[in-house]
């Protein structure tokens, strides 16, 4: 390739409307950050799937590691005493 | 469609048996492959020629029918086509990105597409000489890539889904825009209705080709299917196709080019389907390896528009840097 620099990864959140969180919709390639939100607005809100973006470079992301993520999630899965079904009530009470 | 920060991490894994049948117990029981978890090396580089294919596809298809965005009859289809090619533009970036998540650059593939080395849909290795070509390319080329692609959005691999599921959304406007435009002409003078007969002529055939090589001749079928990267072998979506698309050419009065298209009712266990004729294979292979009508001009239109953007992603790159650097100064001084 004759660039010589490669143009950095950014993902590209965007906030369906007022209300609700940003949420990840997908990445791509840009400069800048300016670039980047125009660039995330000409592919990811076409139909209006959004009324607010969050772009961030990708390198920036940290992530576990899928490696480890048996020591990490399942220690949830045997702690059923979080949930309120674990618990005991009169069935007078109703709802709770 | 996933959050890339973790590339660049080792992708090599040991395959031993316990490791393979592990794998293929997490496809059997409907798990989603995430990027960066442990796969096998054939299932990445099957998915990266897969989503790799899609994606210049996607953008070399931009080239046929931007070919008619400035002659389009009405604004109303110009403002359709306009939209439709950009939409082409965007889900090769999907595709590319999803490809990325595998541990290959979009540099890379760009590469790959311009030096010839890569592949892509043969359809697009046909001209569009007129009008009736953009209906015929919406209503039966878009038709046959949804029949393709929805499939796809239940792939094992997750990102290559989710950039499906966005991609199909969008497919299904690109299909009635080339029916609507195809059916106004099947319903016009006799000159308008002659065109949109000889634009189906020359699309159906290359449009059945588009499900690839017969299932006795594909090299990639049996191990996708059972890593559930595909869900349909090519001969059973071509069937689909067909049995959807004969109803809706009879429907404008159009004609099948296709003397041994009859309806046969023991077809699809019994419910019925079209047979037809013998797909010329020789002219499948021919294009593919190159020797289309378009081949050449397609390239060579994708290295210009890469050659003639140079300037643009330097100086953009150039000026990234500029205000980076003055931020930092400030920073300092501060």
């Amino acid at each position: 390739m004759s660039d010589s620099k490669m143009m950095p990864l950014w993902e590209v959140f965007i906030r369906p409307r007022n209300g609700l969180n940003h949420k990840h919709v997908g990445s791509l390639h840009a400069a800048d950050g300016e670039l980047a939100l125009q660039a995330a607005r000409d592919v990811y809100t076409r139909r209006e799937e959004g009324n607010s973006i969050w772009v961030v470079r990708a390198e920036d992301i940290l992530a576990s590691d899928p490696d480890k993520s048996a020591e990490n999630f399942d220690p949830a899965a045997d702690k059923i005493y979080r949930h309120p079904s674990f618990y005991d009530i009169p069935d007078e009470v109703g709802h709770m | 469609m996933y959050s890339q920060g973790l590339l660049g991490a080792n992708t090599e894994t040991e395959e031993t048996p316990e490791f393979l049948a592990a794998f293929q117990a997490r496809i059997d029981r409907e798990e989603k492959i995430e990027p960066n978890d442990p796969m096998p090396a054939a299932y990445r580089k099957t998915l990266i020629r897969m989503i790799s294919q899609h994606a210049h596809s996607e953008i070399v298809g931009m080239l046929p029918e931007g070919n008619w965005i400035t002659r389009a009859p009405t604004l109303r289809r110009k403002v359709a086509l306009l939209a439709k090619v950009q939409d082409e533009g965007g889900h090769g970036l999907y595709l590319y990105s999803a490809a990325e998540t595998l541990g290959v650059s979009r540099e890379q593939l760009t590469e790959e597409l311009l030096s010839g080395k890569a592949k892509y849909s043969s359809i697009f290795n046909y001209p569009t000489p007129t009008w009736a070509d953009i209906g015929a390319i919406g209503w039966l080329v878009d038709g046959a890539a949804i029949m393709n692609q929805v499939p796809l959005c239940r792939c094992s691999y997750g990102p290559y889904a989710r950039a499906m599921i966005r991609v199909c959304k969008e497919e299904s406007f690109h299909q009635r825009q080339g029916y609507e435009l195809i059916s106004s002409l099947a319903e016009g003078t006799e000159e308008q209705k002659a065109m949109a007969q000889d634009a189906l002529n020359r699309w159906w055939w290359p449009s059945l080709m588009m499900f690839g090589p017969s299932d006795t001749d594909s090299q990639h079928s049996d191990q996708s299917m059972a890593w559930k990267i595909k869900r349909f072998t090519n001969d059973e979506l071509r069937q689909k196709f067909v049995d959807a698309t004969v109803p809706q050419a009879e429907l404008i009065g159009l004609t099948m080019p296709d003397e041994n298209l009859r309806w046969n009712e023991t077809k699809n266990n019994g419910q019925g389907g079209y047979d037809f004729g013998e797909i010329d294979w020789d002219e499948f292979w021919q294009v593919v390896k190159g020797h289309g009508m378009m081949n050449k001009d397609r390239i060579n239109a994708r290295r210009k528009a890469w050659d003639d953007g140079a300037w643009v992603r330097e100086a953009a790159l150039a000026h990234a840097e500029k205000q980076s650097n003055a931020k930092t100064a400030a920073k300092t001084a501060a």
